[in-house]
């Protein structure tokens, strides 16, 4: 038998917040897992006994990042489910962290496992009896076709457009770069490499336009990690009960096995805000400042959005503009509470340029316009559901590697390889859009070249 | 009294015909080669050349697995050109332009002195089966048996010629269609479709004035086509370019109503690649002139055939856009353009062997199975001759992969997806095109050809030679280190930038604008190396990065490749499986998982259900078999 390939995907239903797992199985799997994951102890997977469970964070190996905290499984072939090594990653933080930790999983060697490929491989390797496996697949099979046309049904409209958009210029590329080496004798004019270039760079542009959506796309299905922070007693705790009130919070406690972790989700206009570090708001009253501060600034770390709170009865701070300083650059919202009470912060004198906005949380005034100003700043520019957004990390994965491969033929049309080079890298990118359209490409280049050039001595 | 009794009856003497008689033969086969007419045993009824991209690529791959194309080619041609020199190996591609009478002449020779082939000048009109197997053919002058039967009819199963809105029945100019044959396909169950060709006017060479047009030459020393062949001894002739113009556009656009095509006449689908000088001036109204190429038909003709204008135009109105372009005003037509409609079997109804699914021990090979060109009709003659005999030996048939060969691309794409129009090998169709290259054909196929019997052992042999000194040459460039005071000399002398350190050898010779000749002056190797083992060291070494990139590709969906699925699988009970996706691959009975995965609307999901599916198949036949 021939060695196969070692896949992953997330192994629980897609849902909100959460725990979830990702699973990976095959020959490699214990050597990606060493790539991204940091033991406590400093134990490495593939060092671990089999069927041992390791707790430890998962790390980006390029920015070092911590991902999760998580507890990692490690099971040896043949007692698995697969009979090949398998890890799966207990995440605990989410939707976002379990993705991440997939997609550092895929850039580590590992490749996204095909519907049903996990029972396969259990059946093929004689784990499973056919009837469990028939059954699996079965669900998997109606499971695909249904979510294939919830798919179908999102891609389209504009995403769908835009994505088919994509695939139309890349085809246009290949023509041109095709015909020219099929039929060298026909009076044809190979596009120059300018013209070349400049078609490449259109589609990345419009690739990025959608991988950044994702991003937004995935805000939206996630939740915008949001830090309140701010020195102790400035009412951080307040706001956060002032707005769980105001918006119908979802609150979910999972007992995990190495700390409970609280997360806290308030729908602002529709707007999925996920607040990082309820727990250390909530006690902040019991902390000393130095410990609170230094919260703050993780959470500061993780944040899409910060809302920074002052307190309005008092001068500034050194901490307040320490932290003012330090948000400066970030999408930062400034909160000056207690605007009930008398002000001693002269606002035209805030050593930041984010907006601020004067609110009391314990009267709950000026709520309404924070709110405003997030969906604002979010919602914007066709963010509403249903538009052009990428949601899925497979979809995601297919435009980056279409993206990748467009950069290459850049790259190698700069250093003016030969066309059946650069037609590699179209192909590429055209089978990874190929993936989410489910189309074929050697036909529609070949329709595409007889239809724009006059073919034939 | 003749021999009635043969192992291969081959029908039809055109260039599917040939590869599969001399096939067939050379495997030890007794094979009958059936034609209306002797004279026409190789005739190329339309362009006088063999080759040109991806089409050479075909003839070179015959030539390994010892087909006869390239070497006629070679006897025959009377210029040679490599294309595509400018780009890369993977798609040079070689050229001939070919004498036509000299090219029917060497292929009756190879036909005549081939032991083990009789040539046989009848007109069949019915194909014979028995319970679904087929047993012989019927001529007006009586039966004829065999254990398989290859039809290579061409163009002329119930052929219909339209000059204008004239038409009369023939299978190619001045030759009678073949009539029955077709019929007795469709009541043996196979389904019969239509397509449409055409053919440009010959011209007569008194009149043409050449002083207008832009001559082209073939390349110095003729490249040959064959491994086999050592110099090509023809005379070499050239090409000439002229143009159409407004004028030629206005008279074609005149006389549009009397044309088949666009009155409707015309039913058949034909080939966009090679579209009517007609079409072209419709499609591409922008376009103020259009290529003509006067191909010259042989040494001793005095005829030129006029690529690029393919028309169905009546005949004064060939005449008169004829004599508007440059160089041909004085021109006279010596054979006047036609469209012809002719009848094909829908490939998908083939196996990956060429034999038919319904009726065993038939085989198709050529334009009766939707292809057009030459190339095309002899790589599927080719490997119908070779698997009719192996599959009357009782051995699996040769079936070739995506990335072994062009000729693996062609069956795969017929059989799997059928054809539209009339289907042409394209480097573009081909997945792995920087593996499949014409300098390489012989490391791909020959170790084949000759395990069949087609190659001979010092052929072999030398094959071997040559794969083992690439490899050492290439291990010796890897091994040795280059110096600046030797390196920096050739460089210079090849306007290159100078090296300052070390370098491999190897290294050096993957830098763009360094040749292995260049990497032979810094180090000589003990031996000169052969030509063609020079260019495989620079070939492999250049490109070694693409390649592996192509190859691990290749190996990586190779796995799917060998999950083979039993012919007599049943789709129909698969849970998870739809209709849809059930009948597809009942029709096409795909040979393994990959290949059931490209038929269209077959989905990853559906193949993993399959994958499943003939595991169990394969389990229960084990149980049952030790059981038993």
């Amino acid at each position: 038998m021939k060695k196969e390939d070692t896949i992953a995907a997330i192994s629980t239903p897609a849902g909100n917040g959460g725990i979830g797992i990702v699973r990976m199985s095959g020959p490699r799997a214990l050597k990606i897992a060493d790539k991204i994951f940091l033991s406590a102890k400093k134990k490495k997977p593939s060092e671990a006994k089999s069927h041992r469970i390791l707790y430890g964070q998962i790390v980006d190996p390029s920015t070092k990042e911590s991902v999760d905290e998580v507890l990692l499984s490690v099971m040896k072939a043949p007692d698995t489910y697969t009979k090949e090594d398998i890890v799966e990653i207990n995440c605990h933080g989410g939707n976002v962290p379990l993705r991440r930790t997939l997609n550092l999983l895929l850039n580590a060697g590992a490749r996204l496992a095909g519907p049903g490929e996990f029972t396969r491989r259990a059946f093929l390797n004689g784990r499973i009896d056919l009837a469990q496996a028939e059954a699996v697949l079965d669900t998997i099979s109606s499971l695909t076709e249904k979510s294939q046309k919830a798919a179908m049904s999102q891609l389209e409209g504009r995403l769908s457009e835009r994505i088919v958009k994509i695939r139309e210029e890349l085809i246009n590329l290949a023509a041109n770069v095709e015909a020219y080496i099929d039929f060298p004798e026909d009076d044809i004019e190979p596009a120059s490499k300018k013209e070349l270039n400049e078609k490449a760079l259109k589609a990345l542009e419009a690739l990025k336009e959608l991988t950044d959506s994702s991003e937004q796309g995935i805000i939206l299905r996630e939740g915008l990690k949001t830090a309140i922070i701010g020195r102790p007693n400035v009412g951080k705790s307040s706001l956060l009960n002032a707005l769980l009130e105001k918006e119908r919070a979802i609150v979910t406690e999972m007992p995990g096995t190495t700390r409970d972790v609280i997360e806290e989700y308030l729908n602002v206009g529709g707007l999925p805000l996920k607040i990082l570090d309820t727990a250390g708001i909530r006690e902040s009253h019991d902390l000393a400042e130095k410990e609170g501060v230094k919260r703050s600034l993780k959470a500061l770390d993780d944040a899409s959005l910060i809302l920074l709170v002052l307190d309005g009865t008092e001068p500034l701070h050194k901490t307040d503009r320490m932290l003012l300083k330090d948000t400066a650059s970030k999408d930062t919202i400034i909160l000056i509470n207690k605007r009930d009470l008398p002000q001693k912060i002269k606002k035209h004198l805030l050593p930041s340029d984010n907006p601020f906005i004067m609110i009391s949380a314990t009267k709950g005034t000026g709520l309404d316009k924070l709110k405003e100003r997030i969906v604002d700043k979010y919602l914007k520019g066709g963010l509403e559901p249903g538009g052009a957004m990428v949601t899925s990390v497979r979809h995601l994965k297919a435009l980056q590697k279409a993206s990748g491969s467009i950069k290459s033929f850049n790259a190698g049309l700069k250093k003016g390889l030969s066309p059946e080079f650069l037609s590699i890298e179209l192909r590429e990118a055209l089978d990874a859009v190929g993936e989410i359209l489910g189309t074929t490409t050697a036909e529609d280049i070949l329709d595409r070249i007889f239809s724009s050039f006059c073919i034939g001595k | 009294m003749n021999n009635h009794n043969f192992d291969v009856i081959v029908i039809g003497g055109g260039h599917a015909g040939i590869e599969a008689s001399l096939a067939a033969a050379r495997m030890g086969m007794n094979a009958a080669l059936f034609t209306m007419n002797a004279r026409t045993i190789g005739q190329m009824s339309c362009n006088p050349a063999i080759g040109g991209l991806a089409k050479s690529h075909l003839v070179k791959e015959i030539d390994a697995l010892g087909g006869e194309m390239a070497k006629i080619t070679d006897k025959a041609g009377i210029q040679f050109k490599v294309l595509n020199k400018s780009k890369g190996p993977a798609v040079w591609a070689t050229r001939a332009q070919c004498d036509r009478a000299l090219y029917r002449k060497y292929a009756k020779e190879a036909l005549a002195s081939q032991a083990g082939v009789e040539i046989i000048e009848e007109t069949v009109n019915k194909v014979i089966s028995h319970k679904g197997k087929v047993t012989g053919i019927r001529t007006p002058k009586g039966e004829y048996f065999a254990k398989a039967v290859i039809i290579t009819t061409g163009t002329f199963l119930n052929g219909l010629i339209h000059i204008g809105l004239k038409n009369y029945p023939a299978g190619r100019a001045g030759e009678p269609p073949s009539l029955g044959v077709s019929e007795s396909l469709s009541a043996m169950g196979l389904k019969i479709g239509r397509l449409k060709t055409g053919t440009p006017p010959r011209i007569n060479k008194k009149g043409v004035d050449l002083s207008v047009m832009t001559i082209q030459e073939g390349d110095m020393p003729p490249p040959p086509m064959s491994l086999f062949t050592k110099k090509i001894l023809n005379p070499q002739l050239p090409c000439y370019m002229t143009y159409t113009n407004s004028e030629t556009h206005r008279i074609i656009r005149e006389n549009l109503k009397d044309s088949p095509l666009y009155s409707g006449v015309i039913k058949g689908a034909g080939p966009r690649y090679c579209p009517s000088i007609e079409d072209k001036v419709v499609r591409f109204m922008e376009r103020e002139r259009h290529q003509v190429f006067l191909e010259p038909e042989g040494i001793d003709s005095d005829e030129y055939y006029a690529n690029g204008i393919s028309t169905s135009l009546p005949e004064e109105a060939q005449e008169k856009f004829v004599k508007s372009i440059a160089g041909l005003e004085n021109a006279r037509i010596a054979k006047f353009g036609y469209a012809i409609e002719y009848d094909y079997a829908c490939p998908t109804q083939l196996k990956s062997s060429l034999e038919t699914k319904p009726v065993e021990g038939l085989f198709l090979a050529g334009q009766i199975n939707g292809t057009s060109g030459y190339e095309e009709a002899a790589a599927q003659g080719l490997m119908a001759g070779i698997n009719a005999a192996m599959k009357i030996k009782g051995l699996p048939p040769l079936i070739l992969g995506r990335d072994e060969a062009y000729i693996g691309v062609l069956i795969d794409d017929l059989v799997t997806k059928g054809t539209k129009e009339p289907y042409r090998m394209f480097t573009s169709r081909a997945e792995y095109r920087l593996l499949l290259r014409q300098d390489n054909a012989d490391i791909r196929l020959m170790e084949k050809g000759f395990e069949l019997g087609l190659i001979c052992k010092e052929a072999f042999d030398r094959l071997l030679f040559k794969k083992e000194m690439t490899k050492e040459e290439i291990k010796r460039l890897k091994s040795l280190r280059a110096k600046p005071s030797k390196a920096n000399p050739v460089l210079k002398g090849l306007g290159l930038a100078e090296i300052k350190e070390d370098i491999a050898l190897y290294q050096l010779l993957k830098r763009p604008g360094v040749g292995y000749a260049g990497i032979a002056k810094i180090s000589p190797p003990q031996k000169r190396l052969a030509p063609d083992i020079a260019e495989q060291v620079e070939i492999q070494a250049k490109y070694s990065g693409y390649i592996k990139r192509q190859a691990e590709l290749a190996e990586r969906l190779k796995k799917v490749e060998t999950i083979k699925i039993p012919e007599d699988f049943s789709y129909g009970g698969i849970p998870g499986l739809s209709n849809e996706v059930v009948g597809k691959l009942e029709e096409i009975k795909p040979l393994n998982l990959g290949q059931a995965g490209r038929i269209p609307g077959v989905t990853p999901a559906a193949v993993s259900l399959l994958m499943v599916a003939v595991e169990r198949r394969r389990r229960e036949m084990k149980n049952f078999r030790e059981r038993n």
